[in-house]
């Protein structure tokens, strides 16, 4: 009797406003796909973190490693950048 | 000063021949000298919309490979004489234009009207390379449906690669599923993609009816979607007109779908 009923007046469809559940993956399913940079823009990237970290220590360019890392709610950039020396102790600000 | 603005969408079947059809119609109707460029080429149907169809002599295929003028391809509106038609061939396939000629051709098209429509094929290969590349900014048609966000997101970050200045329609809103939170409505559209909305068009029968009669909804007083298009039109010509808000089902209605529309 009670499933006949929930026939007449209900559905198979779960409930709730899916709207949102809809929202909450497109945004997860986009992050993703953005993520999805070229290898010409990840060499970029590297070569511009070796010239900014350059400035402090001197690294090892060939063991570097640099990826993009993604999990179930966000995308992470990952370097693995091997020190082989360190310039100086700290490095001197120009005087103003 | 001339524009030319490309409107596209990744997904297939989500309303773009509709836009440019019925924004076409609309900017003719504001007395504007207006160019329809159809690029969907083996695919065309602007042509059926605008009720052109049995007026075809030459196509955007026999302009770009230098056969005839793109004036002599130009096919005239039958009500609005500031409203010409580009068709594009109906045999031919996509590579039988290149990005270059289609560039060219946008260049001299400007020198006659105050707005070049360029409609887009569906997909992101060469067809969509070639309907961009002379184009001043977008219209990114999408529907509130996750496929078509998607698509849709593909699509800017490929026009904003090319630095093409980009707007949002959402086409064919049901209010009342909005209202009941089965689906997705333009300010949450908007908060997910990454670029301004210029237009809201809700679902409308009338728009099935305006296409058999190739008759674009833009023309129709009492059409729902024929008046979002006019607001879309206002703001293309750079007004500020505020959005809708579209009215929902009485409670007769609502007690009607749900004893009838049990699965």
């Amino acid at each position: 009797m009670l499933d006949a009923l929930k026939k007449l007046f209900g559905s198979s469809a779960p409930s709730g406003r899916s709207s949102d559940v809809a929202a909450q993956r497109l945004k997860f399913v986009l992050l993703n796909d953005r993520a999805n940079v070229s290898p010409e823009i990840m060499e970029r990237i590297k070569n511009d973190i070796i010239h900014v970290i350059a400035r402090y220590m001197d690294i090892d360019t060939q063991a570097m490693e640099i990826r993009l890392e993604n999990d179930a709610n966000s995308v992470a950039l990952v370097a693995n950048i091997p020190v082989s020396s360190m310039k100086g102790h700290g490095v001197k600000l120009k005087k103003r | 000063m001339s524009e030319v603005i490309v409107i596209t969408s990744g997904k297939g079947g989500v309303g773009k021949t509709t836009t440019t059809a019925n924004l076409g119609v609309g900017l003719a109707m504001q007395g504007k000298k207006v160019a329809l460029v159809d690029t969907d080429t083996g695919l065309r149907n602007l042509d059926l919309l605008l009720g052109l169809e049995r007026r075809i002599v030459y196509t955007l295929v026999d302009v770009v490979q230098k056969r005839v003028g793109y004036g002599q391809a130009l096919v005239r509106h039958k009500k609005y004489e500031n409203l010409l038609l580009l068709p594009t061939s109906q045999v031919a396939d996509k590579t039988a234009i290149e990005p270059e000629q289609m560039l060219e051709l946008t260049q001299v098209m400007r020198n006659e009207f105050d707005y070049i429509l360029v409609d887009c094929p569906a997909g992101i290969e060469q067809g969509f390379q070639t309907a961009i590349i002379g184009a001043d900014r977008a219209i990114v048609v999408t529907m509130p449906e996750v496929a078509a966000v998607r698509d849709a997101d593909k699509i800017i970050g490929r026009l904003q690669a090319e630095n093409k200045d980009s707007h949002l329609v959402v086409n064919r809103i049901r209010p009342q599923m909005v209202k009941d939170g089965t689906m997705l409505d333009m300010t949450s559209i908007n908060d997910i993609l990454s670029i301004p909305c210029i237009g809201q068009v809700p679902d409308d029968e009338k728009v099935v009816d305006s296409a058999n009669r190739g008759i674009p909804v833009v023309e129709w007083d009492d059409s729902v979607a024929g008046q979002a298009y006019r607001n879309i039109v206002r703001r293309i010509c750079g007004e500020d007109v505020p959005f809708q808000t579209f009215e929902t089902d009485g409670w007769f209605t609502r007690l009607r779908k749900k004893l009838f529309s049990h699965h």
